[in-house]
């Protein structure tokens, strides 16, 4: 987030919510999105395909069908430049290429966006002016914007939106991606990627390079590494011959299961590190068991780039170790071996780390953006956002300010690229992916925490009661989902949440995941596969054809 | 603006539009209150910071009542202090006399002030309610309506803090009782289970259920975390009995979210005592060699994993079942870490540090994932390392 919760919950005067669920998904900043409209009457704009929640909640709800998120964000740029609305000194002093934005929103008059999107030509009109009147706004967005294989232009026509209002570097403001995971952000900044070590420093950057060199004391590889569906794809071809799965659980998250059953199938050697038992340790050759949040000491990064303590509350059960344990462990053991022989003198060299804390400052040492997140602060009950250039900077609750990172920020202007899978005769409807407000992922928690279980046990799809009743599909029966990759059989939840046209399932269930159906069609800059968009058929299943009325996996191709 | 007043005698100088409660407070005094709560806004409901203001006719609520230039105020006057008596009195003439095993004895501010007040239980006359304990069904929320003091916090907090609505009082007089929606269950009313309105009850009237008979406060330790699910990064504290996370509470002081959780957050921890979890290393036979299987299996070192769907079975009794290749075998750490450690290191002599690819996490901490970045790219010596930011 380029900004903080509090300033978007207590300065901004609209929220503009886009392929978000947040009071699912997000749900304590779902709640401040709520409080903000209701006790300070902020306006509030929600663009989503499905009646979600907090849209209830909304001053208007914008309907947009599934992958047309450009359209909709370039029709409301059309209507702001039409009428002289945009932030003509911040356009001038702060960024570049507003000729160009220009010349490509005025093809997306609200008519055309209407045709395009199905959101109504007033609507889009209403929304650009509650926009334009109401500043500072923040924008937030989530999957719903990135699963796309446009995801990366659909997050640049987002922050066209904002800066065409003015609406960056202030309070209340800015371009919010609300992060899933907990720690998704930390493990984004602490070099968990393959084109950059922590701090988002460049693997190709020869400077960079030998800093880390000197530091680790070992020459490191200059090449980009793979993207996790690149993996999978290496190890079906030969390429990766070992896979080290941390925490993650690709047989359920990743696109196109069946693809990676196989691919998991392929590869020779697979170790997975985990508390349970996940779909992808049926392929491993050894599990490592892990230590849980509750069980280990260290930090959490959270969506607005905040560093919080996590702290041991209890002990690890049997024999699980904590993940840092366990690789140092491989570590010393691996150079032991001779597989690599750091130099000792160098001073970040060695794996005999006796706390978190000790880890933290070797981060501190070589990551600029965390250089003053000490454990000496952490203590002290601070939770500084980064960049924290130095021990005695505050942090940065906003970004941007005065500035962009890059100099001036540009405007990129996008068309509309359609889905990468559309409906057709033999594959009729939409099918669109996400969470629920009782699980969260793969489900590998919650599906063990007995009362969010006992309130969402089994996978649902949700349809409209036209399409279903096309199909002869009644609520609370089982529906068979197919698409060109594989099929799932779940129970059908008839409802206007969707419109017609669209049907919406999760991923949260491992025997009817949704993630057989999805399409691994990638966005070809982020490499995030195109989750929100492929095209189903359904079908009725006749009674007693699922397992004892229990969801059913049957997997295909 | 300021304005500046006399409280007991000391002057306490606070902006304009200050209650008295708060200038009290500010100035270290303390009134003691029931239906006031500091997120919340203000009722005057209860009766229990009823203050003396010289001039003024009556006694008044502090929570409620604007400061002014010179006013002055007794907090301690006989009346004000015989006035709050009172108000225990008769909130106990309608309690149950439960203390002993009630879930928040210790961690409850009826008996707290009682306590301060010297209230003995009073006799009980006329009609008292006995409501159903428990009467709804959810999974989260314990009710208990016969302890309920009509403080309205409960539904001020649903309101206020989640915005949802879903508590109300019905009915009047000594009929008044605190209902979901229209008289319905909590999830028929649109609760979100998110535990606020527990967290804002001054008594034991609600509860957490998951919690009922897991351990009361002084027998609990309390240590503060970051939820383990969505990225808004709720703290909260993880209560603890005997090595058993029994409870989660929210805290006033939890920068991102104060006293909100939603209901992964407050009710979603019970997963890391689950009996799925796994505890021991897990190796295939055929990395271990079968001599060695064999011998380590029967000396009862290692043991023969029954894998079921999603998780292992404890090693059964009686005859073992037979070794194949693929058979897991929960072996010693040292083993487990050998096997890997040798098969990695065997790949990269061979083949070079791309062929490894690891998968991080995003469940991990920071440290943990800077440590994933450097054994992968100094150890194995590949930049193949990537985890489900893009999922
Ligand atoms: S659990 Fe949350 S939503 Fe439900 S009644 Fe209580 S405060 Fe309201
Ligand atoms: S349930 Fe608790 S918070 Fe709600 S009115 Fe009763 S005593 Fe007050
Ligand atoms: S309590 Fe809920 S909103 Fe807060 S971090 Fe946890 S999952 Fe997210
Ligand atoms: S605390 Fe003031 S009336 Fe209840």
């Amino acid at each position: 987030m380029t900004n903080s919760i509090r300033d978007i919950a207590e300065e901004s005067q609209c929220i503009f919510v886009i392929g978000s669920n947040t009071t699912e998904q997000h749900p304590v900043i779902g709640t401040k999105i709520r409080r903000a409209k209701r006790r300070r009457g902020v306006k509030l704009i929600v663009a989503d395909p499905r009646r979600i929640d907090i849209a209830d909640y909304a001053d208007l709800h914008l309907r947009h069908r599934p992958g047309t998120d450009i359209p909709l964000l370039n029709g409301l740029m059309h209507v702001i430049v039409r009428e002289g609305w945009h932030d003509e000194a911040f356009i001038a002093e702060r960024t570049e290429g507003f000729e160009e934005l220009k010349a490509v929103v005025e093809k997306y008059p609200p008519e055309v966006v209407s045709e395009i999107t199905g959101v109504p030509a007033e609507d889009i009109e209403k929304a650009a002016r509650m926009l334009a009147e109401n500043r500072p706004g923040a924008l937030l967005y989530a999957m719903g914007i990135t699963q796309h294989i446009i995801g990366v232009a659909n997050v640049m026509s987002c922050a066209n939106l904002q800066m065409l209002l003015g609406n960056m570097g202030v309070p209340g403001g800015g371009v919010n991606p609300l992060r899933g995971q907990n720690n998704v952000q930390g493990a984004c900044d602490l070099g968990g990627l393959p084109n950059v070590y922590p701090g988002y420093q460049r693997v190709t950057d020869p400077a960079i390079q030998e800093k880390f060199e000197r530091a680790w004391g070992m020459p490191l590889s200059n090449q980009v590494g793979l993207t996790v569906t690149e993996m999978l794809k290496a190890a079906e071809e030969g390429a990766v011959r070992c896979l080290y799965v941390i925490g993650e659980n690709p047989m359920v998250s990743d696109p196109d299961l069946n693809h990676v059953r196989y691919s998991l199938q392929q590869t020779e050697f697979i170790v997975v590190q985990d508390l349970f038992f996940t779909e992808t340790c049926q392929f491993a050759d050894v599990i490592l068991p892990a230590a849980s949040f509750a069980e280990k000491e260290g930090t959490f990064t959270n969506t607005e780039r905040r560093i919080q303590r996590v702290r041991a509350a209890v002990k690890p059960p049997g024999e699980a170790k904590s993940d840092s344990w366990i690789i140092a462990q491989l570590a010393k053991r691996m150079i032991a071996l001779g597989a690599a022989s750091p130099d000792p003198d160098a001073p970040h060299a060695g794996w005999d780390y006796e706390s978190a804390a000790e880890v933290m400052a070797e981060v501190n040492a070589l990551t600029p953006i965390y250089a003053g997140v000490t454990y000496r602060r952490l203590e002290a009950g601070e939770t500084p956002q980064w960049p924290v250039p130095g021990e005695d900077h505050p942090g940065t609750p906003i970004l941007h300010v005065g500035k962009f990172s890059r100099g001036l920020g540009r405007f990129v202007a996008m068309d509309h690229v359609p889905p990468d899978e559309l409906p057709d005769d033999e594959y009729p409807l939409v099918l669109t992916t996400g969470r629920v407000l009782y699980h969260w992922h793969g489900g590998e928690m919650t599906h063990r925490a007995r009362s969010l279980e006992a309130m969402y046990p089994e996978a649902l799809v949700e349809i409209h009661p036209k399409d279903a009743e096309k199909a002869n599909i009644g609520d609370g029966e089982l529906m068979k989902v197919a698409s060109r990759r594989g099929e799932i059989i779940a129970k059908a939840q008839v409802t206007d949440r969707v419109e017609p046209g669209l049907i919406f399932t999760t991923f949260h269930f491992a025997e009817s995941a949704a993630n057989f159906l999805t399409n691994p069609a990638l966005d070809p800059q982020a490499k995030i596969p195109e989750y929100k968009v492929c095209a189903v058929r359904v079908e009725a299943v006749p009674e007693g054809n699922g397992a004892d009325g229990e969801a059913e996996m049957e997997p295909t191709g | 603006m300021d304005v500046t007043l006399t409280i007991n005698g000391q002057k306490v100088t606070v902006p304009d539009g200050s209650t008295i409660l708060e200038a009290a407070r500010y100035a270290g005094i303390s009134i003691p209150t029931l239906c006031h709560h500091p997120d919340l806004t203000n009722v005057g409901a209860c009766r229990m910071c009823v203050v003396s203001v010289e001039r003024a006719r009556g006694l008044q609520t502090a929570c409620t009542t604007p400061v002014f230039e010179g006013m002055v105020v007794d907090t301690e006057s006989e009346d004000a202090r015989e006035t709050r008596k009172f108000v225990l009195e008769m909130l106990l003439t309608d309690h149950p006399n439960d203390c002993m095993v009630c879930e928040v004895n210790g961690d409850c501010e009826l008996q707290d002030l009682v306590y301060d007040y010297g209230v003995a239980w009073p006799e009980h006359r006329g009609v008292r309610h006995s409501y159903e304990a428990d009467p709804d069904p959810n999974p989260f929320i314990f009710i208990d309506r016969n302890k309920c003091i009509l403080c309205s916090r409960c539904i001020r907090a649903c309101d206020e803090i989640q915005n949802r609505d879903v508590w109300n009082f019905a009915y009047r007089g000594f009929k008044t009782k605190l209902v979901a929606g229209a008289d319905q269950f909590l999830l028929d009313a649109r609760c979100e289970s998110c535990g606020q309105c527990v967290a804002y009850c001054p008594v034991g009237a609600l509860y957490d259920k998951m919690s009922l008979g897991a351990g009361r406060v002084s027998q609990l330790t309390k240590v503060r975390t970051t939820c383990s699910y969505c990225g808004v990064g709720c703290n909260f504290d993880l209560n603890v009995r005997d090595g058993v996370i029994v409870r989660v509470t929210s805290a006033h002081d939890a920068p991102v979210n104060g006293m909100s959780l939603c209901v992964k957050g407050r009710y979603g921890y019970d997963y890391v005592h689950h009996p799925d979890r796994l505890t021991r290393p897990l190796v295939r036979a055929k990395w271990l060699g079968a001599e060695q299987v064999e011998e380590q299996v029967a000396n009862g070192n290692w043991q023969i994993a029954t894998v079921a769907e999603k998780y292992v079975q404890p090693p059964a009794s009686g005859p073992q079942p037979s070794i194949s290749d693929g058979t897991f075998i929960q072996t010693d750490w040292d083993t487990a870490l050998d096997v890997v450690a040798r098969k990695f290191t065997e790949v990269k002599k061979a083949h070079g540090g791309d062929a490894f690819a690891v998968f991080a996490s995003a469940k991990c901490t920071n440290e943990e994932n800077y440590l994933f970045n450097k054994f992968t790219r100094q150890v194995l010596g590949t930049n193949n390392i990537d985890h489900c930011a893009r999922l």
